[in-house]
């Protein structure tokens, strides 16, 4: 009992020193420090998810100052607590921007948190740093997209599991929780299957709530799907706290991956850690990043990661890597831009190039999503993943899919003298608009 | 002389044992060698086909060890082995004997990679070489992978292996398994037409997967066969899917009823409103993760009993968190429920974000004890052991909890200061006192729910957010106050809405479970089983 009021002290006496480091801040900020605002929610739902990055962005920061900072200022990160709550993002976006006068922000996790903020960063023209795959249909002049777009991620995964090393899948079922990730993921998806030539009856949608942890009929009526007689695969937008119930419930109910494997879009290492995942060995993921992948860069990183955390068991994932490439995209930015002005930033942005952590070059696009090749996994018994496939190339970000009616003509360019993130190239006019 | 004469003698002896299956054995290893040079995984399952095809049971540990990800090659002499990882090296043994061949460290070997694709393909194989295995459980898992994957070739070896079975359940499904391939071969229709009633027999998911994909192949009386058994087997399974539901509909509702049983009492007895329960299930399912951790770290030997183990430690962290808040917070704000649902809403925060800061925002692993793990069958309906167990220990709960509150004094006080606190004050009851140790026990309750609720949900801080909700409705739907509402809500609320979900998909179900609620609540403000005392006074 000592122990948990001596924590709940610590809390409170931690948080009255943060109160006060957060008022003395503005006082000492002159010149001499460049302002980073980091806007990952630290408690709440999602924080299991973005505090991770928050504590990467900061090991990020950490390192650039103990290479001499950048344009000869030291870099100083501001945190703030978003609470998992979707307005307060706007409102501490707008405190970042406005108060703290941060050059740039890098933050948020799911897309309404990202919607919920992009009228402040457009009304108060400052960068976002947007970490996480998403759904795409949205091109801002504010944003830059380093997470994966539908095309670097989604389609690839369905193409190799209708490939013969995939296992020539013909029947899919697509798994998702109801929000607006999964729900465009799957309609391009829908899409996509229909253009191959799959049947609408070999393709069963369905959705469950936020954190929803009863998933029996879902996976028995997974299971029923599959005794068709053709192969079966399940691809799986389900967010966050629901994969691990789901998944114990098909380790449970004896579906391997060798019968009906679930390909993830939102299952990465650190999902993974709360699992005991023999009995889902073969299972799939696709991301651009794996804590697996060997080289050089990443065994750095890891290490790195692992004594910033002081904790070796710490994982790192694909929306770590994106930060990691965003950041440093950002750093080598304002150095050719010779300012941290974000107008002049953002125009810099377009055609950089820094390394990633999977062994090659990402570089921002002008629609400003970024190269990436994209990777397949397979999940093995030690909670790492094993890579089974992977682009030749990389894969540039499609922002607007080609394969919904509403958003195949639209292009994005936000270079002069287009400069729109919503051109449609039937009609030749800025503003069209996508699905979602 | 003497030496060399023992060493004559002893490669005689070898040269006459090896004459059997020597020549075999050389052959063998010249196809495992190959893997060290098979690139891409079409090429390892060409080596795989080619060593499947020596038909030598020898091949068993070297395929078994591939499709679980344990061969490797060491660069130095690009030989094969089979490893078994400890620790930062690998211990390697032969791929064939499995004599122990020293340890490499993980940079100087490399694993052979295998993918779904390929570990299927090495199944198939290993299913033909373990028909005739000594162990039935391993010659069930071959025949049923046999049947899963027809092959016209297979008829032959499952005609030798159902000659020599003796066990009568093992026979059947290799003759089912025979059956599914003389269906894939070009025996004649007779052949076709029995097998269909045989394969019909089993009337099973997988049989109807099977006959599907016959039915679209053939033509004429099989293809009138197989739709007329396809129609048989889904009629009957049907029958199975309403079991099933009924089935999921328990055990939604054993959960349900573990979740709010605790809040049963701390709401429904004392009239509490307290927002902080959903944290005292997560203290429980955090003190299995610590006991699991000791004996991880500790004594291993005892893993099968961490949740024994963890029951009353759970209860007594979940008690004392539970005596406390009630001391400090809640006694101050009897009979002003708004404050109390606010304070304990803060409460639950800082409950929260103290196991956050302590054990990380991450999810925490608890594993299953073996005894939880896997199903079983009763009929065509599956029954993870998991959600059995969870069933038992929910109505044990109850059983104890209403032995409590109506056989043992405590509980007649409890009972007493509920329905008239001063009188129960002038009979001698020391009411602050019952209401601290009503609340604790509540409080208790909930952490050992949540010792079995770690066993199937995430163990994050978020854990009791998601069912905070959802236990204020089973007690509210049962009825304020009474037990028995509580157990009976939990059940009729988890049947409804599992035989929503098939038809109204999991989002809509809980809406119209929802609606269904307030609805009633319209109708009978005080639920199911109303009672008399002081949560209706209030």
């Amino acid at each position: 009992m000592r122990g948990n009021f001596s924590t709940i002290t610590k809390m409170f006496s931690a948080s009255v020193v943060a109160a006060g480091l957060l008022i003395s801040a503005p006082a000492k900020a002159a010149d001499d420090t460049i302002k980073v605002g980091i806007l990952h929610s630290l408690s709440g739902t999602m924080a299991i998810s973005e505090t991770t990055l928050k504590d990467a962005m900061l090991m990020l920061i950490d390192e650039q100052n103990a290479k001499g900072g950048l344009l000869g200022k030291k870099l100083e990160a501001v945190v703030v607590d978003p609470a998992s709550n979707w307005p307060l993002f706007a409102e501490k976006a707008r405190e970042l921007i406005s108060k703290d006068k941060v050059a740039a922000v890098f933050g948020c996790w799911t897309s309404v948190s990202r919607k919920s903020v992009l009228p402040v960063f457009s009304e108060l023209d400052n960068i976002l740093f947007y970490p996480v795959q998403y759904e795409g249909e949205e091109s801002e002049r504010n944003v830059f997209y380093t997470g994966a777009a539908p095309n670097q991620q989604a389609i690839p995964a369905v193409d190799y599991l209708m490939s013969e090393d995939g296992g020539s899948v013909k029947r899919w079922v697509l798994e998702g929780t109801d929000y607006v990730y999964p729900r465009t993921t799957n309609k391009i998806l829908e899409a996509y299957l229909k253009a191959k030539g799959v049947a609408a009856e070999d393709i069963m949608v369905n959705y469950t709530p936020f954190g929803f942890s009863d998933w029996q009929t879902e996976v028995s009526a997974i299971k029923k799907f599959g005794s068709a007689g053709k192969k079966t695969a399940v691809v799986s937008t389900v967010n966050g706290d629901a994969n691990v119930p789901f998944y114990k419930e098909l380790g449970n109910q004896g579906i391997k991956a060798e019968d009906i494997p679930v390909m993830a879009f939102s299952v990465g290492e650190e999902e993974l850690a709360g699992l005991d995942t023999a009995p889902l060995v073969g299972h799939l993921a696709a991301w651009n990043y794996f804590e697996s992948i060997d080289t050089p860069e990443n065994k750095k990183f890891i290490a790195d990661w692992h004594k910033f955390i002081k904790n070796d068991k710490r994982t790192t994932n694909d929306p770590m890597e994106a930060h990691y490439i965003g950041f440093n995209m950002w750093v080598k930015a304002v150095e050719k831009a010779g300012t941290t002005d974000p107008d002049k930033v953002i125009d810099a942005m377009i055609g950089v190039s820094v390394p990633n952590l999977t062994g090659g070059y990402s570089t921002m696009m002008p629609n400003h999503h970024i190269t990436k090749p994209v990777l397949i996994g397979e999940i093995q018994a030690d909670g790492q993943f094993e890579t089974v496939s992977r682009t030749p190339g990389l894969v540039m970000g499609d922002e607007w899919s080609d394969y919904l009616p509403d958003s195949k003509d639209l292009i994005s360019d936000w270079r002069a003298p287009l400069s729109c993130g919503n051109f449609n190239v039937a009609t030749g006019k800025c503003g069209g608009k996508g699905t979602n | 002389m003497n030496l060399f004469r023992t060493i004559g003698l002893m490669l005689l002896f070898l040269l006459a044992t090896l004459s059997s299956s020597g020549a075999g054995e050389a052959d063998l290893r010249g196809i495992i060698a190959k893997f060290a040079a098979a690139k891409g995984f079409s090429e390892i399952g060409a080596v795989v086909h080619e060593l499947a095809a020596a038909g030598d049971p020898a091949v068993e540990r070297p395929l078994a060890a591939l499709a679980d990800g344990n061969l490797y090659v060491r660069k130095a002499d690009s030989l094969v082995f089979v490893g078994k990882e400890a620790g930062e090296s690998v211990q390697l043994s032969d791929p064939l004997s499995g004599e122990a061949s020293g340890e490499a460290a993980k940079d100087d070997i490399t694993k052979i990679k295998v993918n779904n694709t390929l570990r299927r393909v090495i199944r198939d194989a290993l299913g033909t070489l373990t028909l005739c295995a000594k162990d039935p459980a391993v010659r069930i898992a071959a025949a049923d992978t046999m049947f899963k994957t027809p092959d016209a070739a297979n008829i032959g070896p499952l005609d030798t292996a159902i000659a020599s079975e003796t066990v009568a359940s093992v026979k059947a499904l290799l003759e089912q398994a025979r059956a599914a391939s003389v269906l894939v071969s070009d025996r004649p229709e007779a052949d076709k037409l029995a097998a269909i009633a045989l394969i019909g027999a089993r009337g099973d998911r997988d049989a109807v997967s099977l006959l599907t994909s016959v039915e679209a192949k053939s033509t004429d009386a099989v293809k009138q066969a197989a739709t007329t058994a396809i129609a048989n087997i889904n009629s009957t399974l049907a029958f199975w899917d309403a079991g099933q539901n009924i089935w999921y509909g328990i055990s939604l509702g054993s959960v349900l009823l573990l979740a709010a049983i605790g809040l049963a009492i701390t709401f429904g007895v004392m009239g509490v409103i307290n927002m902080a329960h959903g944290e005292m299930v997560m203290l429980g399912a955090y003190t299995t993760f610590v006991v699991q951790q000791v004996i991880r770290t500790s004594f291993p030997g005892l893993f099968d009993w961490s949740l024994v183990i963890a029951l009353p430690l759970a209860f007594l962290v979940s008690a004392l968190v539970g005596l406390i808040i009630e001391r400090g917070v809640i006694r101050f704000l009897y009979g002003r429920p708004l404050e109390t649902l606010l304070a304990t809403w803060g409460v639950s925060l800082i409950l929260q974000q103290a196991v956050r800061s302590i054990f990380g925002p991450t999810n925490q692993e608890v594993g299953n004890p073996s005894w939880m793990s896997g199903s079983f069958n009763v009929g065509q309906l599956a029954i993870t052991w998991n959600r059995l167990w969870i069933l038992v220990f929910a109505l044990a709960v109850f059983g104890i909890l209403l032995y409590v509150m109506k056989r043992t004094p405590w509980g007649l006080q409890m009972r007493a200061v509920t329905a008239n606190r001063r009188m129960a004050a002038s009979m001698g009851i020391r009411t602050p006192w019952v209401d601290a140790l009503t609340f604790a026990l509540g409080s208790g309750i909930a952490g050992i729910a949540g010792v079995a609720l770690s066993q199937i949900d995430n163990v994050s801080p978020n854990l009791g957010r998601g069912y905070i909700i959802d236990s204020f409705m089973v007690v509210v739907f049962g009825g304020v106050g009474n037990l028995w509402g509580t157990l009976v809500g939990a059940f009729s609320l988890g049947i409804v809405n599992k035989f929503l979900e098939p038809y109204a998909g999991a989002v809509l179900g809980k809406i119209v479970v929802l609606v269904l609620i307030i609805l009633f609540i319209q109708k009978r403000p005080r639920g199911l089983f109303a009672l008399k005392g002081r949560a209706v006074e209030a």
